[in-house]
């Protein structure tokens, strides 16, 4: 909330002082106007660029992971000795995390590192689901379909997303519960005797995941696929080339922007995700984000939450740069 | 190595639009054919019956004397040269070409073996490596050339291909695809809205419009023989005198014009009273400079004078809205009639031609 007020009065500054800068300090303008960005989009108006994007970069996103990152690194105090002899720099939180308690009979701490580990590595395959699942649809969407029916498919996909979360989180419980719909249908048409508990199999889970990033998948493959010239589908038809063929060596290099952007996005918020894994996750499984919220939480242990969420997000970033190395795809373009 | 395409009764309809109506046409192995016609007039749609990524509504397409309905293009013996080449951005030069290859199996030592030849085919020795985005247009145009000659189709369909060119750069290519053409064999179907490009290149030129083909010949014959006034009007430059037919006997016709009686060959059967144009070429019109001359006189105004060098251009004032224009040979001895000035211009009755009402090119 905080952080709202003071991008709120940041802007309300610059919205005040720019007209007072440009009335009394000549000299100053002068020098500023020459910038080119300036010359391009008017005092007034680059004086807010500048200070929203930086409000909204320092206040809102580095600020607080420097503070963040600090507090990882510290022990977890009483409040009556933060500031006195006891607060130091420590590792202690990561440690934990490794190798857990000191004396604990294990030698590292594996539980902590399994659910790790599966996070990143169900995270991977949802990833890949969702690419499989939505690859085809953007293509569809972007080379197939025309008009108004790629449009009625945008609104098929869009629509869904206006319920929230939490509530679709909830609507997948139903569907997949023992006396959920799918199992009714199952045991209905003989299929299977007893009802299957999918949720403590985690399947629920995993479709939840898999559902709640479609859309983060599908867009930026859609954008890319449709800046795709179609004339080059056909050449490659033409030139005997089999359907998968075209996809490998014409569509997919094309739009390896987009691909590389929608896995990113859906491998982070997947690994990042909360409310899901809380509500779909079967009763012996967790998430790694919610060991950090228990220790945030119920732990009331911060600075050790704050550990693990930045290996969290370290490892996510290590991966995600790595695989894009592998795939030949540079930083910049993902942006595009 | 070659194939002969033949179009029987090819109809193609998009809904209720026939974009193709009635096509027939028998295209000889080894021949350099082209559609020529105006934007909109269902060349590249009869181009995709042929290469399979349409199927005609009614009709068959066949090549080698198969029928080709359903079968893909990646299935037949067909390479087409898109509008705007459709090179792959991505991929080098020699990969551009060896694409097709690389679809078949080919090993990749024989893919670069075969890829280098074609590379020197098309002057381009030394360059596989680069992106396709590095080189000219003509470069580009020499290399989507070669990827398609690589798969060895039997039958090379080129879709405007020199369209995106300059001029210069133009006519250079039209005469290297004539030449890659005669060193190849093989059939080339060529489409383009450009005349001089069908007239230079081409074996044969089927003339089209609005879906219909109106007269397949040489380009002599097409020039000089045009079979309906479309043809008449859309190729080359053409002055039109419309009236009844008079006269009709010893394969020529004569049409009461708002200048008078004019004469003209009659090789589509006109009889007396149908309804007629005559046209005549602006380079078969001279000027009459007082001598006397029996027939074929046409008298107006002079509009105006263009001087472009070796010819001049002289208006006059026509039936319609439409100026007469003629050439005239720039040589000193040749009188010319001043702005405003009414003359008289005679034509030889063998290089008119008297031709049914029908619809006209516009310009
Ligand atoms: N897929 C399609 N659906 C509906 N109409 C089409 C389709 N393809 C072509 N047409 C129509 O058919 C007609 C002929 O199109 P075509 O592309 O063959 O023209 P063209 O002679 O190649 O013209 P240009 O010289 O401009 O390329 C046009 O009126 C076009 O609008
Ligand atoms: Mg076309």
């Amino acid at each position: 909330m905080s952080d709202f007020i003071g991008i709120f009065l940041a802007v309300l500054l610059a919205i005040l002082i720019a007209p007072h800068v440009q009335k009394h300090a000549g000299a100053i303008l002068s020098g500023v106007t020459r910038i080119n960005f300036v010359q391009r989009n008017g005092v007034l108006i680059s004086t807010y660029l500048i200070v929203a994007v930086l409000t909204w970069t320092v206040v809102m996103i580095v600020l607080p992971q420097l503070y963040m990152m600090d507090y990882s690194f510290r022990h977890n105090l009483l409040p009556n000795d933060i500031g006195g002899p006891k607060d130091v720099h420590t590792l202690e939180h990561y440690r934990y995390l490794l190798f857990g308690r000191p004396g604990d009979v294990e030698l590292m701490n594996w539980l902590h590192l399994k659910v790790f580990g599966r996070t990143i590595l169900v995270s991977v395959l949802i990833t890949l689901v969702d690419f499989a699942l939505c690859y085809p649809i953007a293509y569809y969407m972007a080379q197939v379909a025309k008009g108004g029916k790629a449009r009625l498919l945008v609104l098929c996909l869009i629509l869904p997303f206006w319920v929230n979360e939490i509530l679709r989180a909830f609507a997948f419980r139903i569907l997949f519960g023992t006396g959920g719909v799918i199992n009714v249908l199952l045991v209905g048409m003989g299929f299977v005797d007893e009802p299957i508990d999918f949720l403590k199999a985690d399947v629920g889970l995993y479709a939840g995941l898999s559902y709640a990033y479609i859309l983060l998948m599908i867009f930026p493959i859609y954008n890319a696929v449709e800046s795709l010239d179609h004339n080059q589908v056909e050449a490659a038809r033409d030139l005997g080339s089999p359907w998968w063929r075209i996809h490998y060596r014409v569509v997919m290099p094309h739009a390896k922007p987009g691909i590389a952007s929608g896995c990113t996005m859906v491998f982070m918020l997947c690994a990042g995700a909360l409310a899901a894994p809380q509500i779909l996750g079967g009763p012996s499984s967790l998430w790694f984000t919610q060991i950090i919220y228990q220790w945030f939480n119920t732990g009331g242990n911060w600075p050790r939450g704050a550990a693990y969420a930045f290996v969290l997000l370290i490892i996510c970033i290590v991966f995600v740069m790595a695989v894009m190395r592998v795939f030949n795809v540079r930083f910049g373009e993902i942006a595009k | 190595m070659s194939a002969d395409v033949e179009l029987d009764h090819v109809t193609i309809r998009f809904g209720d639009f026939t974009a193709v109506n009635d096509a027939n046409l028998r295209i000889e192995e080894g021949e350099f054919f082209s559609f020529l016609g105006p934007s909109g007039c269902g060349k590249t749609t009869i181009l995709r019956a042929v290469s399979g990524f349409l199927d005609p509504s009614e009709g068959e397409v066949r090549i080698g004397g198969k029928n080709m309905w359903g079968i893909g293009p990646n299935k037949r013996p067909t390479a087409l040269i898109f509008q705007n080449l459709a090179l792959f951005p991505l991929m080098s030069v020699a990969d551009n070409i060896a694409f097709g290859l690389e679809v078949r199996g080919v090993s990749k030592f024989e893919r670069r073996k075969r890829a280098d030849e074609l590379l020197s085919l098309i002057a381009l020795s030394d360059q596989g490596e680069k992106l396709v985005t590095a080189l000219s247009g003509g470069q580009r145009q020499r290399v989507a050339i070669a990827r398609a000659l690589a798969v060895e189709p039997e039958v090379l369909l080129l879709d405007e291909p020199l369209s995106a060119l300059d001029l210069k750069l133009r006519q250079h290519m039209r005469t290297e695809l004539r030449a890659i053409q005669q060193r190849v064999g093989i059939t080339f179907i060529y489409i383009t809205h450009d005349q001089g490009e069908a007239l230079t290149m081409s074996d044969r030129v089927a003339v089209m419009s609005a879906g219909v083909v109106q007269q397949i010949d040489n380009g002599t014959t097409i020039y000089n023989d045009p079979a309906t006034a479309f043809v008449a009007s859309f190729v080359g430059e053409n002055n039109p005198f419309s009236g009844k037919v008079t006269k009709a006997d010893n394969g020529f016709a004569v049409i009461d014009s708002k200048f008078g009686p004019l004469r003209g060959r009659n090789n589509q059967g006109l009889k007396e009273g149908d309804d007629a144009i005559l046209f005549i070429r602006p380079e078969a019109l001279v000027l009459a400079n007082g001598k006397a001359q029996s027939e074929n006189v046409v008298e107006a105004a002079v509009v105006n004078e263009e001087f472009e060098g070796q010819f001049v251009k002289i208006y006059l004032k026509g039936e319609g809205p439409k100026d007469i224009g003629l050439s005239v040979i720039n040589d000193a001895s040749t009188e010319l009639p001043e702005e405003g000035q009414t003359t008289r211009i005679v034509f030889d009755p063998d290089r008119a031609v008297v031709l049914p009402v029908g619809e006209m090119a516009d310009e």
